[in-house]
């Protein structure tokens, strides 16, 4: 579990995450949502280590991160998976080195062991034949998926996804939600996914919180997210035309399953 | 930054290989432009010496002299590490650049690695092999100088080799040696730091590149000033 209590971030006079508590649960897929420029990135940065939070504090599993030593800190990263927005994949490294990367600096695993661990995973995300394929010689799904397998190859504790799903057609988008759900159950990490995008919202929102100008505006579940009244929320979820829609055409729906209940009730 | 070079060392299995990869892309990926540039520079400053050796009283073997002396003093020490900034500084800069804004340094530093020792270590080990391409540069272009003298009829095979063996002053080689190895740091360092904390997207890596390149090339020149003031007056 991650803790965070009343964290601050300013750049220069710019204050971008203003105060902002809560807990990421282990096992569950918790999402940070928020427009553009609400201050998502910079709590995900803060919350890897790359920026350091003016105020607050930041717990994996009761170790506060501020009070560890230089030591320490680089051994909990060790237990860090991280899938950047990019993918950030070595471009000097075919997909077996890139996932088998965090196994040979970390552990003291030798040749086959390193490589079947690394086929296990590439495996479990789907992606066979592809081990001396170059990042460049391979699609933006596929190398979603090479990241999610370097990410867990040395068992993470904590999984971190900013934007898994940008430049990724609806039904990648969809399995690599999926993927990360799944990857989350199966090994009981504490995943944190970093989104603007209301299908992964809906689809593996098991926490979510809502940052609007770098406070925490709203906090619940999928299910609770189509049923708030908070303003906010409601503009940030149906901005999308499609989402208009749909929420249009529901609103009929219960006007009309409304009218008839009045209907009846009057006979 | 220099400090975090050496702090947290990369493990040796993973270090190994990178070291290997940059001697050969740093340093043995240079040679054909040094050798190259070596030998028609040592032909060059043969021939320039010649045709400006009109008086008949000073002997032909002062070209093979001129063209030692130029070349092991300042031609390949020096003038090879300008165009090694070109060559091999634009590469790191834009290569450790692109890692930067592709996030790969980030994904590095998230992992718990020491990016600073993982990506500058192994090209400041590599280039302390570069005294060797200068030793190469240098055999280049006095041979250049010969074949251009000789097969120019500037000077005789004899003179030629008279005059390289005059007054030859070991101080000058370890002199030459000592600031190419300075040179040789300053060319793993200097790309590096400007690759390394650069901010923005492709464009900025450009303009890093081309900083670097003019940077390293400033300090190259003013440090040749420095060892040379320190050492040869």
């Amino acid at each position: 579990m991650i803790e965070i209590k009343d964290i601050e971030k300013s750049f220069g006079d710019t204050k971008v995450l203003k105060g902002i508590s809560t807990t990421f649960e282990t096992g569950k897929t918790n999402l940070i949502i928020g427009r553009s420029g609400s201050g998502k990135t910079v709590m995900i940065k803060t919350l890897l280590g790359i920026h350091a939070p003016d105020k607050g504090s930041i717990s994996f599993d009761g170790r506060i991160y501020s009070k560890l030593t230089r030591d320490e800190k680089r051994s909990l990263r060790t237990e860090i998976g991280m899938v950047f927005q990019g993918s950030a994949l070595f471009d000097s490294m075919n997909v077996e080195d890139n996932v088998a990367f965090p196994l040979k600096m970390f552990t003291n695993k030798r040749g086959r062991e390193i490589k079947d661990r690394v086929n296990e995973v590439l495996e479990r995300v789907n992606l066979v034949d592809a081990n001396y394929k170059f990042p460049n010689e391979i699609s933006g799904g596929m190398q979603k998926r090479v990241a999610i397998a370097r990410a867990i190859v040395n068992n993470p504790k904590y999984l971190f996804c900013d934007e898994p799903n940008s430049g990724l057609d609806p039904e990648t988008s969809i399995l690599i939600d999926e993927l990360i759900q799944e990857i989350t159950r199966e090994y009981d990490i504490t995943t944190v996914i970093n989104t603007h995008d209301m299908n992964s919202v809906l689809q593996i929102g098991e926490k979510i919180i809502f940052l609007k100008n770098g406070i925490k505006e709203w906090e619940g579940t999928n299910e609770q997210i189509l049923e708030t009244r908070n303003k906010s929320i409601v503009e940030f979820v149906y901005s999308s035309e499609l989402f208009k829609k749909v929420r249009e055409s529901l609103l009929e729906e219960d006007e009309e399953e409304r009218k008839q209940d009045l209907n009846i009730k009057e006979e | 930054m220099i400090k975090e070079v050496f702090n947290k060392p990369t493990k040796w299995s993973v270090m190994k290989s990178l070291i290997l990869k940059d001697i050969d892309d740093l340093i043995i990926g240079s040679m054909g432009i040094v050798a190259f540039i070596s030998f028609f520079i040592g032909g060059v400053v043969a021939i320039q010496t010649a045709l400006n050796l009109t008086n008949p009283l000073i002997p032909k073997s002062l070209i093979a002299f001129a063209t030692r002396q130029s070349v092991i003093l300042e031609f390949a020490p020096t003038f090879i590490s300008i165009i090694m900034a070109g060559r091999a500084g634009s590469y790191i800069t834009s290569s450790i650049g692109t890692m930067r804004v592709t996030e790969q340094i980030d994904a590095l530093e998230v992992m718990g690695v020491n990016a600073i020792n993982y990506l500058i270590f192994p090209k400041i080990v590599a280039f302390t092999l570069y005294p060797f391409v200068i030793a190469i540069s240098m055999f280049l272009g006095i041979m250049g100088g010969w074949l251009a003298g000789v097969y120019g009829g500037f000077v005789g095979s004899d003179q030629f080799l008279e005059g390289i063996q005059t007054d030859f002053i070991p101080f000058h080689v370890f002199y030459a040696f000592l600031k190419t190895f300075v040179f040789g740091m300053l060319l793993a360092t200097i790309p590096s730091f400007h690759g390394f904390y650069m901010k923005g997207g492709a464009l900025e890596v450009g303009k890093a590149s081309t900083t670097s390149f003019v940077w390293t090339s400033v300090v190259i020149i003013t440090v040749n000033y420095i060892i040379t003031q320190l050492l040869l007056s």
